[in-house]
């Protein structure tokens, strides 16, 4: 167990002391690594900002429900009951009277609204779902049709819907180039690793002669390249946090346009670990494939 | 401690180096093995390390039958030995108490009792002065005796040497020898390849090949 433990420390150590001894080279790969780690990350960060900002700012999505005109105080007590029964959340009454007192007070409508012998509005029911999700708004406006005396339902979804189809193409997107990059650390990782065999072949040679086995050769050229991994992560963080840091003042102005307290979100602690993690994972498999197709080096 | 039975060994291309080879050597004993250049010495080193495979016949080492033996299982048997290599195999880019550290590092050593026996083993040969210089900076007889403290750093029940005097002058082959007849004396088994006449006139017990046959054994 002793030696087990001390075999992986000297491994890792040698790892740590290759990854120093050339330092252009491994600045060079962390650049790489850091790169096609950090560019997906943040992908995918933006757009979970872009939904929870959406969320936000979609958050006062309604349904209009406008009665059949000629109706009374009957048939609007009638939705109410079914309104209380379905609670979807949020909803008020506009009085046929108050939607024309509204109109008038549009800037522009003013004149319209005077030219008028007859109030031509309905009543209606306002309602703020609480699941404001595309499929949800859109099985509520179903419902609501489905209700004796409702003239017309106007679903203001298509935005949202819109925004949703947008999301699941750029996260489809991201995942595509997620894999595109994965490959790519993974296929850097290979290269590196197939030159350092090639340059330590008489070690591996003289180390085999007394008594290595493939795991005491392989152990540090998978520590080297999960290390090289894990240390690519810790550079695309520190690029994500540079670019987040850097993009902070253009995207509050924006956000104070839309006037809201929404706050964009960096990568949380497990997401960072997560990313080092992955890393570490994809370069550790780099270098699983670089030393067992190397019949030469490990016969 | 080995022993070979109707061995035989061709290479790929049809040369036949060794040709029904049998003998024994017990335990403790020192034995040079000699032969014309060509006579399948270094083949025979190569059997006995399991580097190469006899293509027919059996060596047993230590008890195990190295004709039968698993990949697996490889690294274990070289542990038990210690081998002086023709061409030494020294690695120019570490220094040499690392050199000397390696096989001790391979069987997992605590770094604490790995440096004390690898010190041992460079004061024997006479080179601890020298642990941090570079074998490039070593002459010939040193880059010998570092071999040699490399070979012996393991504690092998098993010396196996492929002609560790070859290129040295009188004096640091004498050295050498010397350092042998040590081992010899506390129980190691030795096996040394030489045509250096020096040491054949010195009483002990010689297998002498030609044309990778054993002949007057
Ligand atoms: N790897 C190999 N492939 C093919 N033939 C080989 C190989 N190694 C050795 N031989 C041949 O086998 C024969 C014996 O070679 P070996 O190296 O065992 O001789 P040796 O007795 O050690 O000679 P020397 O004293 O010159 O070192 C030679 O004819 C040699 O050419
Ligand atoms: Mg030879």
């Amino acid at each position: 167990m002793g030696a087990f433990f001390s075999g992986h420390l000297a491994a890792a150590r040698s790892a740590a002391r290759r990854l120093a001894a050339s330092p252009l080279n491994t600045l060079l790969s962390l650049v790489v690594i850091g790169a096609a780690l950090a560019l997906p990350a943040a992908g995918w960060l933006t757009l979970d900002n872009v939904q929870r900002f959406a969320g936000k700012v979609s958050g006062a999505q309604q349904i209009s429900l406008f009665l059949t005109p000629g109706g009374g105080e009957k048939e609007a007590a009638e939705i109410e009951t079914r309104l209380a029964g379905l609670s979807p959340g949020k909803w008020r009454f506009v009085a046929r009277e108050e939607a024309l007192k509204r109109l008038r007070e549009t800037e522009g409508m003013a004149d319209v609204a005077a030219g008028l012998t007859r109030n031509p509005l309905p009543d209606a029911f306002i309602v703020e779902p609480g699941d404001v999700r595309p499929e949800a708004l859109e099985n509520l406006a179903e419902i609501f049709r489905s209700w004796p005396a409702v003239a017309h339902v106007q679903l203001d979804s298509a935005w949202s819907r819109r925004l949703d189809v947008f999301l699941r193409l750029a996260r489809l997107a991201v995942g595509i180039f997620a894999g595109l990059f994965a490959g790519m650390l993974v296929a850097v990782t290979f290269n590196t690793i197939r030159l350092q065999i090639l340059a330590r072949a008489a070690e591996i040679e003289v180390s085999r002669l007394f008594g290595a086995t493939d795991a005491f050769i392989r152990r540090p050229f998978l520590y080297f390249g999960a290390l090289q991994g894990a240390l690519g992560g810790l550079f695309a963080l520190s690029l994500i946090a540079g670019a987040g840091w850097s993009l902070a003042g253009p995207a509050g102005e924006l956000l104070l346009l839309y006037g809201t307290d929404f706050v964009p979100r960096g990568p949380s602690p497990a997401q960072a670990g997560a990313l080092v993690g992955v890393g570490a994972a994809l370069g550790w498999l780099g270098a699983r494939i670089s030393v067992s197709i190397h019949p030469r080096g490990f016969a | 401690m080995i022993s070979a039975s109707a061995v035989t060994k061709r290479y790929p291309q049809g040369i036949e180096a060794l040709k029904d080879l049998s003998f024994e050597i017990g335990d403790g004993e020192l034995v040079f093995i000699t032969g014309h250049s060509g006579a399948g010495k270094s083949t025979l080193f190569h059997l006995l390390a399991a580097i190469e495979k006899p293509t027919s016949g059996s060596i047993v080492v230590d008890g195990q039958n190295l004709a039968a033996l698993r990949r697996g299982a490889i690294p274990y048997l070289r542990r038990k030995l210690g081998l002086i290599f023709q061409d030494q195999k020294l690695l120019f880019d570490r220094s040499v108490l690392d050199n000397v550290l390696l096989p001790l590092s391979i069987a997992g050593l605590p770094p604490r009792e790995a440096m004390r026996r690898a010190h041992a083993a460079l004061d024997k040969v006479g080179l601890l002065d020298r642990e941090r210089a570079w074998p490039i900076a070593l002459s010939g007889g040193e880059q010998q005796r570092l071999a040699i403290a490399r070979a012996v750093v393991n504690r092998p029940s098993l010396l196996l040497a492929d002609e560790p005097t070859a290129n040295l002058d009188r004096e640091s082959a004498g050295q050498i020898l010397d350092l042998f007849r040590s081992f010899h004396q506390v129980g190691v088994t030795l096996v040394i390849i030489t045509h250096d006449p020096q040491w054949m006139t010195r009483g002990a017990r010689m297998l002498r090949l030609a044309r990778g046959r054993l002949v007057d054994a």
